[in-house]
C-alpha cells in the first residue's frame, strides 16, 4: 500500500500523465476550437491543482476554473458577522477549524475578539470540543460548525459523543453547505461555460458516486471523482477530456479506492438521524433552497442558534470580489485589490484568508514574480 | 477543509483506533468506518475515519496510472 500512496504523486509518472492531458487537450482543441473548460468544486482540489503546478503547466491546454469548494469563501459575510458577534459573548469557550480565525468579519475577526481577551480556540477535531466542555463544566462551549458532507458527519459524532454523555454545556452553531445544490445554482444561472466537473473525492467518500446522477441525467453534465494528489488528478483531467472527446456524457469514479457507490451509511445515518436539510445563504449568491443542513427540532439544546441567538446589521459592501471567485467567474488576478492591497498577511476577503481559497492558492503558487 | 489523509491502523479499539498518520501515532473515531481492522488503510478527515481504503482497487489504479503513461508517446 505505501507504494501505491507514493507512486500517487510520483513526479517522472505526473510529468508522464502531463503530456498525455497536453496530446488529448489538443484533440479537443482540433474539434472544438477551444481548450476544454472544467471545474474543481473542492477546496482541497483548488490548492492542489496550485501547488502541484497543473494548473499553470495546463494553462494553454486545459481551463481549469476554481468553483465554491472553500467553505468559509462560500459562507455569506452576515453568518460570518453573527459567528464572530457570537464570540463576544460572556462565559463562554468558542472552538473553531483554524481557517474561520483570520477571516474578515464586518467589524473585525474572531482573532481579533481572541487578542481582546476572550476564549476563542483552533481545534483539530470537533470531539476536542466536547472533551473541552467536560473540562470546563461552568462555561458553555460552542463549536462553529461549517463545512461540506465531508465534515458534516464528523459534526454529528461530536453531537452525539455530548448526547450519550449528557454534556450540556456543549452546543454547535451550524453553518454547512451541501455540494448538489450549489452545482445546480450555478447550472442553472449559466453564467459559466463547462465541459465537466472534476467531482471532489472526501466529499463523495460520504455522499457516494451515485448521488451525482442528476448531472447526467438532468445537466448533460460529465464528471470524474478524483483524487487529490497529481497522478490522481492528472487522470482524472484525462478522463473528463477524453469523455467529451467520446460524447460518452457520464459520471466516472477515479477515487474507486476510497469512493463506493452509496457512499458511506454510517455517515449518512448519523446526518439524518441529527439534521435536516435548511435554506443557506451564499456569498453573493443569495439563499439558495435546501442548500445547507442545521439540526433538528428536537435537539434545540444543542443548538448554539438556538441557545444564544444573535442579530447582526446587513453586512457593508467592500471591493472583495470573492462572491465572483467562488462562481468561477473571474480569477484572482482580475481584482484590484490581489496581492496589493490584499495579502495572506493582510487578506480582504475570505478567499485570501481560507487554506483553501482561490485567492490564497494563486497568491501562493501562480503569481507572475 | 475537507482534506483528508490515509493513515495505518495499528491498533484498535471500538469506538477509536491508533493510527500513524505520516509517521506519528494519533487516536482517531471508527464509528463510521466499524468494519475496520489493524493494518487497514483509513482515510481520516478532522479525527474521523471516514473510508477504509480498497487496496484492490488502488493496485488496480496503479496500474491504470502506468498504462496511461505510456499509451501514446510524445
Ligand atoms: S484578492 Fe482579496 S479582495 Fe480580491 S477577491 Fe480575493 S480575497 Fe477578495
Amino acid at each position: 500500500m505505501q507504494e501505491i500512496l507514493k507512486e500517487t504523486s510520483n513526479p517522472q509518472l505526473s510529468l508522464k500523465l502531463l503530456e498525455q492531458v497536453k496530446l488529448l487537450a489538443a484533440d479537443y482543441i482540433k474539434k472544438y476550437g477551444r481548450r476544454p473548460a472544467f471545474m474543481e468544486v473542492c477546496g482541497s482540489h483548488t490548492m492542489a491543482l496550485a501547488r502541484t503546478g497543473i494548473k499553470k503547466a495546463l494553462l494553454e491546454h486545459v481551463r481549469l476554473i476554481s468553483g465554491p469548494g472553500c467553505p468559509v469563501c462560500v459562507t455569506d459575510q452576515k453568518s460570518i458577522d453573527a459567528m464572530i458577534q457570537l464570540s463576544e459573548g460572556d462565559n463562554q469557550i468558542i472552538c473553531t477549524f483554524g481557517d474561520m480565525i483570520r477571516v474578515p468579519g464586518s467589524k473585525h475577526s474572531l482573532m481579533k475578539v481572541k487578542t481582546e481577551g476572550k476564549d476563542v480556540r483552533v481545534v483539530y477535531s470537533p470531539l476536542d470540543a466536547v472533551e473541552i466542555a467536560k473540562k470546563y463544566p461552568d462555561k458553555e462551549v460552542i463549536f462553529l460548525g461549517i463545512g461540506f458532507e465531508t465534515t458534516i458527519p464528523v459534526l454529528v459524532v461530536a453531537l452525539k459523543m455530548a448526547e450519550e454523555l449528557g454534556i450540556r454545556n456543549f452546543s454547535m452553531w451550524f453553518s454547512t453547505k451541501l455540494v448538489e445544490p450549489i452545482l445546480r445554482s450555478l447550472l442553472e444561472s449559466g453564467e459559466v461555460e463547462l465541459d465537466g466537473f472534476l467531482l471532489p473525492g472526501h466529499v463523495s467518500v460520504v455522499i457516494g458516486k451515485d448521488s451525482y446522477q442528476y448531472l447526467v441525467n438532468e445537466y448533460k453534465m460529465p464528471g470524474v471523482i478524483a483524487g487529490f494528489e497529481s497522478v490522481e488528478i492528472l487522470s482524472s483531467i484525462y478522463k473528463l477530456i477524453k469523455l467529451q472527446l467520446d460524447n460518452d456524457i457520464n459520471i466516472i469514479n477515479d477515487y474507486r479506492s476510497m469512493v463506493t457507490d452509496q457512499g458511506n451509511p454510517v455517515a449518512l445515518a448519523l446526518m439524518d438521524k441529527y439534521l435536516e436539510p435548511v435554506d443557506e445563504a451564499w456569498r453573493e449568491i443569495g439563499v439558495i433552497k435546501n442548500s445547507g443542513l442545521d439540526l433538528k427540532k428536537e435537539y434545540d439544546y444543542l443548538n448554539a442558534k438556538v441557545r444564544f441567538p444573535v442579530e447582526v446589521r446587513e453586512p457593508r459592501k467592500t471591493k472583495c470580489r470573492c462572491g465572483e471567485i467562488i462562481r468561477g467567474l473571474i480569477s484572482p488576478e482580475e481584482c484590484s485589490l490581489f496581492a496589493k492591497a490584499c495579502t495572506p498577511l493582510h487578506p480582504v476577503g475570505p478567499c485570501m484568508v481560507s487554506g483553501e481559497g482561490t485567492c490564497a492558492a494563486h497568491y501562493q503558487y501562480m503569481r507572475e514574480d | 477543509m475537507c482534506v483528508g489523509v490515509p493513515a495505518k491502523v495499528l491498533e484498535r479499539d471500538e469506538y477509536t483506533a491508533v493510527v500513524d498518520v505520516l509517521g506519528s501515532k494519533v487516536t482517531v473515531g471508527v464509528i463510521m468506518v466499524s468494519d475496520v481492522k489493524v493494518n487497514d488503510y483509513v482515510l481520516v478527515h478532522a479525527g474521523q475515519a471516514l473510508a477504509i481504503v480498497d487496496e484492490e482497487f488502488a493496485l488496480v489504479s496503479m496500474e491504470e496510472w502506468r498504462k496511461l503513461a505510456d499509451a501514446r508517446d510524445s
